[in-house]
């Protein structure tokens, strides 16, 4: 029982105090369960590894890797808890508080301020993402038709997450026979 | 039975979310703002902006937010609206756990994997279409009201990306921007 508390508590900390998600957790995570001789550090980099190959949220599925190597299935649904009990915490009690404050005139204002603002902040990961994952000329095509599709045609984006691994396996294998 | 919709729709969204949280973005404005319309693209912005202040991944964040605007939007009291939001965001976990479960059993093997590799080959660059479409979809007359709407979009990218300025303090920055503009 203390192993699942300190499983608990731990995924709970890794969720209140990262802001932003993804792969700002990472080192807060790593220091969690490495640090505490849990998983050593090449295991935890192979399941860093896998846990990007996999659909989902990031956080979540290192949650679900770490809970069920060290206590199986009980253990990762413990860690899963931990990890979302924050944000469902605090999301909750912004979303009650809001609902009621949203018409108020200043709010509106700060608000008027921040939309554009936040659309400039998704722009940045994805020329970051562009950078990190090396397009060339040729794959930055598949980003731009992707990109039309959903934004001009209304295309599914689970479409173009079909065809792109589909595209990517059947040029891969092609690659391979050559 | 909005319920039910908001549970398979998350679902699939969970599903098929390869490349983090901005990527999701798309996703969850084809489903809930396009096709189901439970929501509206400016409560759509103003829910993003809010889950990238908070702590906690923004997949978990958005989910619990959608799931309780969207519940509430349909004419429910709160109390349902609670529940709505325990379900998008149970619903997007469900697929990782039968992955990563699975991916478990198998895992040295799934690691060196070609066809996970060349998979990737396609899955990188579309993602990256997929942040791109989130932004273009989100550059609508609601976001964009005037000229002053344009210069905070540019000072907020030019912030963030040139001078590496947190995205919490861009954010901050922009609500006091629209202050004193608006």
């Amino acid at each position: 029982m203390p192993m699942y508390l300190a499983l608990f508590l731990t995924f709970l900390r890794i969720g209140a105090f990262t802001i932003g998600g993804g792969y700002a957790m990472l080192p807060l995570i790593e220091r969690e369960v490495v640090g505490r001789g849990w998983i050593n550090k090449e295991d935890f980099y192979d399941l860093f590894t896998v846990a990007q190959t996999m659909p989902g949220i990031f956080a979540v599925n290192i949650a679900i890797f770490v809970g069920y190597k060290l206590k199986g299935i009980p253990g990762s649904v413990v860690c899963v808890l931990g990890s979302i009990l924050p944000s469902f915490l605090i999301i909750l009690t912004i979303a009650l508080f809001f609902t009621q404050i949203k018409d108020n005139v200043w709010v509106e204002k700060i608000f008027k301020g921040l939309r554009p603002a936040v659309v400039a902040l998704i722009v940045v990961p994805c020329i970051t993402l562009a950078q990190s994952v090396g397009l060339t000329w040729k794959t930055v095509i598949i980003s731009i038709v992707a990109a039309l599709l959903i934004w001009l045609l209304g295309v599914s984006p689970i479409y173009i997450i079909i065809m792109a691994a589909a595209g990517g396996l059947v040029y891969g294998l092609r690659i391979k026979r050559d | 039975m909005i319920f039910l919709q908001l549970f398979w729709v998350y679902l699939k969204i969970g599903l098929f979310n390869f490349g983090g949280g901005y990527a999701m973005l798309s996703l969850i404005q084809h489903e809930i703002v396009d096709k189901h319309g439970w929501i509206t693209t400016q409560e759509f912005t103003d829910i993003v902006a809010i889950s990238q202040m908070t702590p906690g991944p923004i997949g978990i964040n958005s989910a619990t937010y959608v799931g309780y605007t969207a519940v509430l939007n349909a004419g429910y009291p709160p109390a349902m609206a609670i529940l709505g939001s325990a379900v998008t965001t149970i619903s997007v976990c469900i697929p990782s756990f039968i992955l990563v479960l699975l991916v478990s059993y198998y895992f040295t093997r799934f690691r060196k994997n070609k066809y996970v590799e060349y998979a990737f080959l396609g899955l990188r660059p579309a993602t990256v279409g997929l942040i791109a479409a989130a932004a273009l979809l989100l550059m609508t007359p609601d976001n964009f009201i005037d000229y002053k709407s344009i210069l905070l979009f540019g000072a907020a990218f030019l912030l963030t990306w040139k001078l590496k300025v947190h995205p919490i303090l861009t954010i901050l920055l922009a609500g006091i921007a629209g202050l004193i503009l608006y």
